[in-house]
């Protein structure tokens, strides 16, 4: 009998802890073999991101989290994920003053001073994960693909290390990895999510300016996200089929 | 990394610190471009019958061959593994541009380059080895392939049938180059690429530096063997160097104006880099003295009678500008692609190694090493006509 209320209230606090999709997924996820999970079916998810630029603080949250997270590199040209910061002059706003010290790795040290007139903002920027992906197209022997739930995911045994898919990508979102000579990108924590979690980003984001949304999902809340804000992609002429939407998006951010 | 941060113009996202193609990929296009360009100069004389250009016919070929054999090399340095470039034929991926390019190389190599000279040389292959003994015999036999007979008949139908895949390599050798050229214009991700002109451009581009490096290895071997030069066939190049050059140079300046008259949102960043960082090599090199001063001097020959030593010394320094020119033209594409940040709002800088896996050293000896496999071929193979027991004619004066 003790047992069995032991087992109850385990059982009961796992489901409390944990959304219902990962706690099913949990036994398989504590043997190790986290993809024999019964719950995550490929065809079930469209992975998509809210990214709110009003609720950026450029604390570097992300982009630290990214780094420990997936074992990325520490140098500065080795990013994941990374935030830019905008300075806009409302009289000049084609060229806006930009920068991002060592990705905002560190945070930002205070620049500008309030109320000179300028407009400052930071934009999380990361993979869009698109759905017509220039990278992907241009693999010459399929190592970078995108995955049934719309991920974009490289396959780092067969990368050949050529750098057509990083010169293809719009968004300067990838780079070599000079440990494996192969290319490296945002993987949306693929091994995160598939267990039904949210990315290490979106996890310790304080201010929720980004979110991890499935659009296959009814109840998910990007759909309201996307239906109660003016929603822009980056640079949209490229046709890209970009996922990684922003609220707020300044017509300067390129 | 400190060094690399300080080279750093106005923004650039920060995974484009590294600049991803070298002076290696530079290379590439530049030596696939003299193949493509010394094969359609060879073509000139099997299909269109003209006839001055036959005593560069062979060389021609063999120094496609010879450049032809080292174009996938500095593809395979560049690669970070290179021992898994093979899965590009067992795996390719259909859409891109790069893995077509396998395919598109090894048809042009063995269907086109390889078959076309063993049909053509077949016959001195066969009577060299009959003449010859021990190991050299046996290496001709092997070359001629079991094939032993150099009868009238037989060497009617080599000529037919050489005759066919010539003309199945022109549009072979203007895929190959197209199709260099297509890798960059269909990068939509940037604006200095992304032309539909580039493949167009890329083939003429490759015309004149294949006829320039024909033109000027056809005067070297003339000296070095000390061999009278058929003055007919150099005007004949010339002149032919001269009216590729101009067609080149226009639809180059054709997608300069219509990027200066759509003044689209990249333009004032690639306008910038031009004037600034691209201005030595592009405007000094490629423009004045890769372009206009080859074509000035070339135009002059036509314009104003001079003497043959005249006329030898122009088109040897013509031959020379234009592949600084043409050279400076495939730097400018490739390493002017990647000096600007895809944000348009920063520049880079390209710092080159000297010893390293990429850097100035190799590529040095990738340029060497066409040449020396072209000795080696022309020693096996003498492209000259003596071997065929007929003398080149000699043009009298």
């Amino acid at each position: 009998m003790e047992a069995d209320r032991r087992e109850f209230l385990k059982q009961t606090g796992l489901l409390l802890v944990l959304t219902g999709a990962a706690a099913q997924a949990w036994d398989f996820v504590l043997a190790g073999e986290p993809e024999k999970a019964p719950t995550y079916k490929l065809l079930d998810h469209w992975w998509a991101m809210a990214m709110d630029i009003r609720k950026c603080i450029g604390c570097g949250n992300c982009v630290r989290a990214c780094k420990t997270e997936n074992g990325v590199l520490l140098e500065p040209d080795c990013f994941r994920t990374w935030v830019e910061r905008y300075h806009v002059h409302p009289d000049d706003p084609g060229h806006p003053e930009v920068d991002s010290p060592n990705g905002g790795y560190g945070g930002f040290p205070e620049k500008y001073k309030a109320g000179d007139g300028s407009k400052n903002f930071f934009v999380p920027k990361m993979c869009n994960h698109c759905a017509h992906s220039p990278c992907v197209q241009v693999c010459p022997v399929g190592a970078t693909f995108e995955s049934p739930d719309g991920v974009v995911l490289v396959d780092k045994t067969y990368c050949l290390g050529c750098r057509y898919c990083v010169q293809a990508c719009p968004y300067g979102c990838r780079y070599i990895d000079p440990r494996t000579e192969t290319v490296d990108k945002c993987s949306l924590c693929y091994h995160r999510i598939t267990k039904g979690l949210t990315t290490a980003c979106c996890e310790v984001c304080p201010m929720g300016a980004r979110k991890l949304g499935d659009l296959k999902d009814p109840k998910d809340p990007i759909h309201d996200f996307l239906k109660d804000h003016m929603i822009h992609v980056l640079k949209p002429e490229m046709a890209t089929g970009a996922k990684a939407y922003y609220n707020g998006l300044d017509g300067s951010v390129r | 990394m400190e060094s690399l941060l300080h080279s750093v113009q106005g923004y650039i996202y920060p995974d484009e610190l590294q600049l991803q193609w070298s002076i290696l990929i530079v290379l590439y296009p530049f030596i696939t471009g003299l193949v493509a360009g010394a094969f359609i100069l060879a073509s000139l004389e099997r299909v269109f019958n003209v006839e001055a250009v036959k005593p560069t016919y062979r060389l021609a070929l063999l120094t496609a061959l010879a450049f032809m054999i080292v174009a996938p090399l500095p593809l395979q340095l560049h690669l970070g593994h290179p021992e898994r470039s093979f899965e590009m034929y067992l795996t390719p991926h259909t859409t891109s541009a790069m893995a077509m390019f396998g395919f598109v190389y090894l048809w042009y190599l063995m269907v086109v380059l390889v078959l076309e000279i063993w049909l053509d040389f077949r016959k001195d292959i066969v009577l060299m080895a009959r003449a010859s003994t021990g190991l050299k015999r046996m290496l001709y036999r092997a070359m001629a392939l079991g094939s032993d007979n150099i009868s009238e008949r037989s060497l009617r139908i080599d000529d037919k049938v050489g005759k066919f895949i010539t003309i199945v390599g022109i549009p072979s050798a203007i895929l190959l180059h197209g199709y260099v050229g297509f890798i960059f214009g269909s990068v939509k991700a940037n604006p200095w690429w992304s032309s539909a002109l580039m493949p167009v451009v890329f083939i003429f581009s490759a015309m004149v530096s294949g006829i320039a490096l024909v033109l000027l290895l056809y005067q070297f071997v003339s000296w070095y063997r000390r061999a009278a030069v058929d003055m007919p066939c150099l005007d004949t190049i010339a002149r032919y160097l001269l009216y590729a050059f101009i067609i080149d140079f226009s639809l180059e300046m054709l997608d300069l104006v219509h990027r200066i008259y759509e003044a689209d949102e990249s333009f004032k960043t690639l306008d910038f880099m031009v004037h600034t960082k691209l201005y030595f090599s592009q405007i000094i090199l490629q423009i004045i003295v890769g372009t206009l001063l080859p074509i000035g001097l070339l135009a002059l020959v036509q314009l104003v009678k001079l003497t043959e030593q005249a006329r030898r010394a122009i088109y040897g320094a013509a031959g020379l500008l234009t592949l600084v020119g043409i050279f400076a033209m495939r730097w400018n594409v490739v390493i002017g692609g990647q000096l600007f940040s895809k944000s348009l709002l920063g520049y880079t800088t390209y710092k080159m190694g000297l010893w390293t896996r990429e850097g100035l050293l190799p590529a040095i000896i990738l340029l060497i090493l066409p040449f020396v496999i072209l000795y080696m071929l022309v020693k096996l193979l003498p492209p000259w006509d003596k071997a065929r027991g007929a003398e080149v004619p000699r043009a009298q004066g």
